[in-house]
């Protein structure tokens, strides 16, 4: 399973970042989601929404071994176990694998496949689903 | 505090001074938040008779309890302050990220006082707060701005820019953010201005603490549930506001040529369906929204991308200027965007030059040369440039409003300049909605239409009726709708999904640890709304029942043409109106309002300065 992302629905509300900033951290602050919009504005005039594809190449790469996978096959970082060496971030080809010291001071973090943010979307512009 | 920043923020443009001091709990528990929060600064801070464009006045920026939270429309930002354009209380709704922004900083309201001696702009990145030079973006337009600072701050900065509108102090300047989100009415733009601040850059990564975590996620979810359960969702999405262009068409309240009908035999190509195929690309929404009624559209005819037009665009400077073509009521828009004026308002003062222009009270050499006819594009777009600039003797004019400018003119155009309390009137003809009247007559900022919408309950109950509970409808709405500005977040997930408003209820508890029921927010809401009245009695001398006097076109001049040819309203029932209004509010027979009124609201301590 998967999270997907039809950018034409995006509106760039960011309710989705603000529930997985919950689910997540417990608190509501988009920065610390882990998925992305990027507003292309005023030209030409779309929101790209950026989603982790589980494609698990942050897990091959943590020396830690911390980044696992869960019951719903999402990989998923354990909190207490990283070191925060960065090893994971530039390895994800969507730029979903987050590590912001400034905000989160002991943790990288990535989608873990809650589906929080799938709840929230009033335009459907996300949604779960297998694999392609 | 939960469910706060936490800070008020004042930045002295005079001396530089930037200070923080904690958010008075007793302001959180009486005024809630937002426009609560703006007009307690306003009447506290402001010393009486300031002038709106002098250092003394004040521009108060807040967000509430629901902004940057797991609310619908947690987006909603209340720019408050002394409006230039009628002299008493403006508070401007803007939607956008910015307030939610603003929580992220720590920061409830921001406070701006003075005046800077040469062009500045307000840098906020959490705890860093500075006023740099902004000479380099000065004459610049609001969007170039908004793209000049993004670039250089990156996407996650917000920015509320004023463009040359508010640079020049035209009377009706707005505040630009996230590329068409528009702080419009009352002229906050030219208070902006005449501080000298151009743009104000923001950036927080803070989280805001709340009461019962558990609490607030189950109630945020179950409004975002109610909100995507709605029956209407897809269609409202689709459509956003121009949903209603056809529906006003249909009633006569349409404003078209200066109100002088409320059907355009023109309307159908301005219809949604028509504007959603021919220009929109992009559903854009504020902060949190599910169901976004910001259309983002390509306009092919002019090269150019604008956010809108919404509904009051469409009928200001479509239907109101004698406009058919969608692109071009795009472009017009696109234009006061980016220059920074108000839609409403410079709709309204190019449709009364135009109605003067036709009937011959203003003659070429007051248009500087432009063929102000209704239907003209090309003098509506120089129109809108003139008045940004303040250029000519046509931008001079339109630049003041259009109760200055008739009453410069004279020739009988004031019969024809469509405003209450000098504010110009939004996008809904009067001639026979009563409920609807006595809503803009008694608008705390002026002529506007969202804190009571009651154009709907005109039809429900007999559009011409006058009867007492048209008023205590309006009344209701006024005390109960604002209060949603108060919040921080949106009134559409309501007005338009029809969701239930009890859901709030548990989400504001939980975020805030307050047990507040609507009953009680509306005693907040009739509190607040009061509280304007008395700022307006305060700051204008002689002010009262002739303040609250709608248009004579509404009483005296049935249109000839469309759904409600030759209906008027009675110009007995205007006054009618008026008694029903002030007794039911508590207010005496001049518009004031007595002392066991003020005793029963609390607001003693408010009506001495």
């Amino acid at each position: 399973m998967r999270l997907y992302a039809d950018h034409s629905k995006c509106s760039g509300c960011n309710a989705c970042r603000v529930a997985c900033s919950l689910n997540l951290f417990g608190v509501s602050n988009p920065k610390m989601a882990a998925l992305i919009i990027e507003p292309h504005f005023p030209a030409p005039g779309v929101y790209e929404v950026k989603v982790c594809t589980q494609c698990g190449d942050c897990a091959k790469v943590c020396p830690v071994d911390c980044i696992q996978q869960n019951d719903k096959g999402a990989y998923y970082v354990v909190q207490e176990d990283c070191i925060m060496c960065g090893a994971c971030v530039p390895e994800c080809p969507e730029g979903v694998m987050f590590m912001r010291a400034e905000l989160v001071p002991n943790t990288a973090w990535e989608c873990d496949l809650c589906g929080d943010c799938v709840e929230v979307c009033g335009t459907s512009a996300l949604w779960i689903a297998e694999k392609a | 505090m939960n469910g706060y920043g936490g800070t008020i923020l004042r930045v002295n443009l005079t001396t530089g001074t930037i200070t923080r001091q904690p958010t008075p709990e007793a302001v959180a528990r009486d005024f809630i938040g937002g426009r609560g929060f703006g007009i307690y600064f306003l009447t506290s801070e402001v010393p009486v008779h300031a002038d709106p464009l002098g250092p003394e006045n004040k521009l108060i920026i807040s967000s509430g309890p629901l902004s940057g939270m797991l609310a619908p429309g947690g987006g909603k930002c209340d720019w408050t302050t002394k409006s230039p354009l009628t002299g008493g209380y403006a508070s401007a709704s803007m939607g956008g990220h910015f307030t939610a922004e603003m929580k992220y900083a720590g920061l409830d309201s921001i406070i701006l006082e003075g005046k800077s001696e040469k062009p500045v702009y307000l840098f906020i990145d959490d705890k860093k707060v500075e006023l740099r030079g902004a000479s380099a973006y000065m004459g610049k337009g609001a969007i170039d701005v908004e793209v000049s600072m993004k670039k250089q701050f990156g996407e996650e900065f917000q920015i509320a820019a004023i463009g040359v509108g508010g640079e020049n102090q035209v009377l009706y300047a707005s505040i630009n953010h996230d590329y068409g989100r528009e702080a419009g009415r009352g002229g906050v733009g030219a208070v902006m201005g005449s501080k000298n601040l151009k743009a104000i850059a923001l950036h927080g990564t803070g989280s805001v603490t709340v009461a019962n975590k558990d609490a607030y996620v189950k109630a945020g979810k179950a409004l975002y549930k109610a909100c995507k359960d709605a029956d209407n969702i897809a269609e409202w999405t689709r459509y956003g506001t121009t949903i209603v262009v056809s529906w006003c068409d249909e009633v006569g309240a349409l404003p078209t040529r200066n109100f002088q009908a409320g059907s355009f035999e023109g309307g159908k190509t301005l219809y949604a369906p028509v504007m959603r195929e021919q220009i929109v690309i992009t559903d854009k929404g504020c902060f949190g929204c599910p169901c976004p009624c910001g259309k983002y559209s390509n306009v092919k005819k002019y090269k150019t991308e604008v956010e809108g037009p919404e509904y009051e665009t469409i009928g200001m400077l479509g239907s109101g200027v004698g406009l058919t073509d969608i692109s071009d009521v795009a472009q017009a828009n696109l234009l006061c965007d980016d220059l920074g004026i108000d839609t409403i308002s410079a709709g309204s003062c190019i449709s009364w030059a135009m109605e003067a222009f036709e009937k011959g009270a203003l003659t070429l050499e007051d248009t500087d040369g432009i063929e102000m006819r209704f239907g003209n594009a090309e003098a509506v777009f120089a129109a809108i440039k003139k008045i940004a600039h303040r250029e000519g003797k046509l931008g001079q004019l339109l630049s003041e409003g259009v109760k200055r400018a008739s009453a410069k003119i004279g020739k009988g155009t004031e019969k024809y300049a469509i405003h209450i309390k000098g504010m110009e009137q939004s996008a809904y003809a009067t001639h026979n909605a009563t409920a609807m009247l006595i809503s803009y007559m008694t608008c705390d900022v002026g002529a506007h239409h969202n804190r009571a919408w009651a154009i709907t309950y005109d039809l429900q109950v007999g559009r011409d009726k006058v009867v007492p509970e048209k008023v205590a409808r309006v009344i209701w709405l006024q005390n109960f709708r604002p209060m949603f500005d108060v919040l921080g977040s949106c009134r559409l997930q309501w007005v338009e999904l029809g969701i239930d408003r009890d859901l709030y209820v548990p989400l504001l508890e939980a975020i805030t640890g307050v047990h507040r029921s609507w009953e009680d927010m509306e005693k907040t809401g009739e509190r607040i709304w009061n509280l304007t009245r008395l700022y307006w009695s305060r700051e204008i001398e002689g002010f009262g029942r002739d303040w609250d006097q709608p248009s004579p076109r509404f009483y005296t001049e049935p249109p000839a043409t469309g759904t409600t040819a030759g209906q008027i309203t009675k110009p007995e029932d205007v006054q009618k109106l008026l008694d029903m209004y002030y007794e039911q509010r508590g207010w005496d027979s001049t518009g004031h309002i007595p002392p066991e009124t003020l005793e029963r609201l609390n607001l003693k301590e408010f009506s001495v300065h």
